[in-house]
């Protein structure tokens, strides 16, 4: 995902004399390529966060439209306030890319897990909010995000995640993506678990004859109202799939939705890291495996479901 | 003198920090800042930012007295539904960013001044800093950014009055040696009385440096300066000037214009 972005941004770039990267001091073998191309509109900042969103904002009132990157949790967390004050109360075209979304910075620990970082980017006023499912859609993400005007919040896996789509994909910005049909239950994915909740998917329809239409919600806010709601119909079932903390990331937007939307009697529940989890060491899998078995939870749901609902079709 | 009656009318806070940065707002708004009140978007105009937005009263006195607005809206100041807020606005015509949280102001100024040199204008960048926001570490990641970036065009004044929120700065945090530590990162220092006209004028006028440094403005000022009772005194940092006190300040003021 990383080289999807750098390149899109790098040959975006090319075009568009306003585009302009700063980096905390990451990037190392990935943002060399725009640092050559465009020299005069990169800036490696140091490892200084709050001064990258001062000065990011700084350059975007200026005319530029400026991408931030870093880990996650250094490029929200750290300069919350920054984010808050300098860019969004200005409506400043500045990117806050984060990598390492979840835990794909696995045997780093605790410190590089970015599991609350949707959670209080989505918080913030006029702030989008996207954390595209594979490469491509990584690529489409960035090529909106140097004309859109909005502030944004990028959030990029790191490296190696599987292709999902053909070559290219139909990429708008608060427009989920059906990446799998099915009647019974809706997998709605975020980010990297895309390709997780496929392979459930997949596991459900063989295992149980269970059919799961699979939404990639690349876009958290603003969300897709009509996905959730049309899934929310049509399948009665509504599970959530993120690598962050179900108590405030894709989860908690898609929950608030049923709940204020008058659509009846659905099954939901979240699939991701509960409070008071802390990640320890691993593998990215291993620590993956901790957060439960996403099939056991759909199947669950449904057997809840069906022993609430007669005349829907029951599991065994 | 129209920042204690805009404070006095809404019992609002910071009239001390007013007085103490209104010599040097003064002097930058009269003919050393190259800003356009007509014209409050025009791209190559200086850049100023109120680092210490909690002297939002005499920003915008300041502003309507240059002619960005009309003077009568300072009535407004704190009330229901003016842009008038008690920290400065973005929304105010003439001023650049919103602040009030303190230790942005100097980033937001590299920013500004970094997009200057990479787009080849002249416009320069001036940002007035508290004493007080020299405690945030964001500040100091700004204050090793503008020297290594060779920001020329970047000149940051200190109010220095001594008081922060709850004591004197050497009680509190100390900052001394303080000309010392902002030499050390690389800035060109300059001290100054920062109510002696002139020497700000001279101080402001000096940039861009020829040696490539950002410049910092050390302004030694007395918070509630001009009023007697309001001078050096804390409380003026919480407190508006009632009746009585809002006469005798003005009385006081006006025997010093």
């Amino acid at each position: 995902m990383r080289t999807a972005f750098i390149d899109m941004l790098t040959a975006e770039a090319g075009r568009d004399k306003s585009l302009f990267l700063l980096t905390a001091d990451l990037g190392f073998s990935v943002l060399e390529r725009f640092r050559d191309a465009c020299p005069d509109r990169f800036l490696n900042v140091g490892i200084a966060e709050q001064n990258m969103i001062g000065v990011a904002a700084g350059l975007a009132h200026s005319g530029f439209t400026v991408f931030a990157y870093s880990l996650v949790n250094f490029a929200t967390l750290r300069c919350f306030e920054q984010i808050r004050n300098d860019v969004c109360n200005h409506d400043l075209p500045v990117r806050i890319v984060g990598v390492g979304g979840g835990m794909v910075y696995s045997t780093q620990g605790y410190t590089h897990h970015g599991l609350e970082d949707i959670g209080v980017m989505r918080t913030l006023p006029g702030m989008v909010v996207l954390a595209p499912g594979d490469p491509h859609e990584a690529a489409e993400a960035t090529r909106l995000l140097c004309t859109d005007r909005r502030p944004a919040y990028l959030r990029l896996g790191k490296s190696g995640e599987r292709r999902i789509h053909a070559s290219s994909v139909n990429f708008e910005i608060g427009r989920a993506i059906t990446v799998a049909e099915g009647r019974d239950c809706t997998l709605i994915s975020t980010g990297c678990m895309l390709a997780y909740a496929l392979d459930i998917a997949d596991r459900l329809r063989a295992d149980h004859s269970v059919h799961a239409r699979v939404l990639s919600m690349h876009t958290i806010k603003p969300i897709d109202v009509d996905a959730v709601t049309a899934a929310a119909r049509e399948t009665g079932a509504v599970i959530t799939v993120e690598e962050h903390s179900v108590g405030s990331g894709l989860g908690s937007v898609v929950g608030d939705l049923i709940a204020t939307h008058g659509l009846g009697p659905v099954a939901f529940t979240k699939f991701g890291t509960p409070d008071g989890y802390r990640s320890g060491a691993g593998t990215h899998d291993h620590l993956r495996g901790l957060m439960g078995n996403l099939e056991d939870v759909v199947i669950d749901l449904l057997r809840r479901k069906g022993a609430t609902q007669r005349g829907t079709r029951l599991l065994p | 003198m129209l920042s204690l009656e805009m404070t006095h009318r809404m019992n609002a806070s910071h009239v001390g920090t007013c007085l103490s940065m209104a010599d040097i707002l003064a002097v930058l708004y009269a003919g050393v800042a190259r800003v356009d009140p007509a014209r409050p978007d025009w791209s190559d105009r200086d850049r100023l930012i109120l680092s210490k937005g909690h002297g939002a009263a005499a920003l915008y006195a300041v502003l309507a007295r240059v002619g960005f607005f009309d003077e009568a809206r300072l009535e407004s100041f704190c009330g229901d539904g003016s842009l008038l807020m008690g920290h400065a606005s973005h929304q105010v015509p003439g001023v650049e960013f919103s602040t009030g949280s303190l230790g942005h102001g100097l980033s937001l100024a590299c920013g500004t001044a970094l997009a200057a040199l990479r787009q080849a204008s002249r416009r320069r960048s001036f940002v007035i800093l508290s004493d007080g926001e020299c405690d945030e570490g964001s500040t100091w990641e700004a204050a090793l950014f503008a020297p290594h970036h060779r920001l020329e065009n970047l000149i940051a004044i200190i109010d220095y009055n001594g008081l922060q929120s709850f004591g004197r700065i050497g009680d509190v945090l100390g900052l001394e040696p303080f000309a010392d530590k902002w030499r050390a990162f690389g800035w060109r220092v300059l001290e100054i009385d920062g109510h002696d006209h002139c020497q700000i004028r001279a101080a402001l006028d000096s940039v861009p440096d020829d040696e490539g440094r950002p410049t910092v403005v050390i302004a030694r000022t007395v918070k509630g300066k001009g009023v007697s009772f309001m001078e050096n005194a804390l409380e003026w940092h919480y407190r508006a000037a009632d009746e009585d006190q809002l006469r005798r300040a003005l009385a006081e003021l006006g025997s010093q214009a």
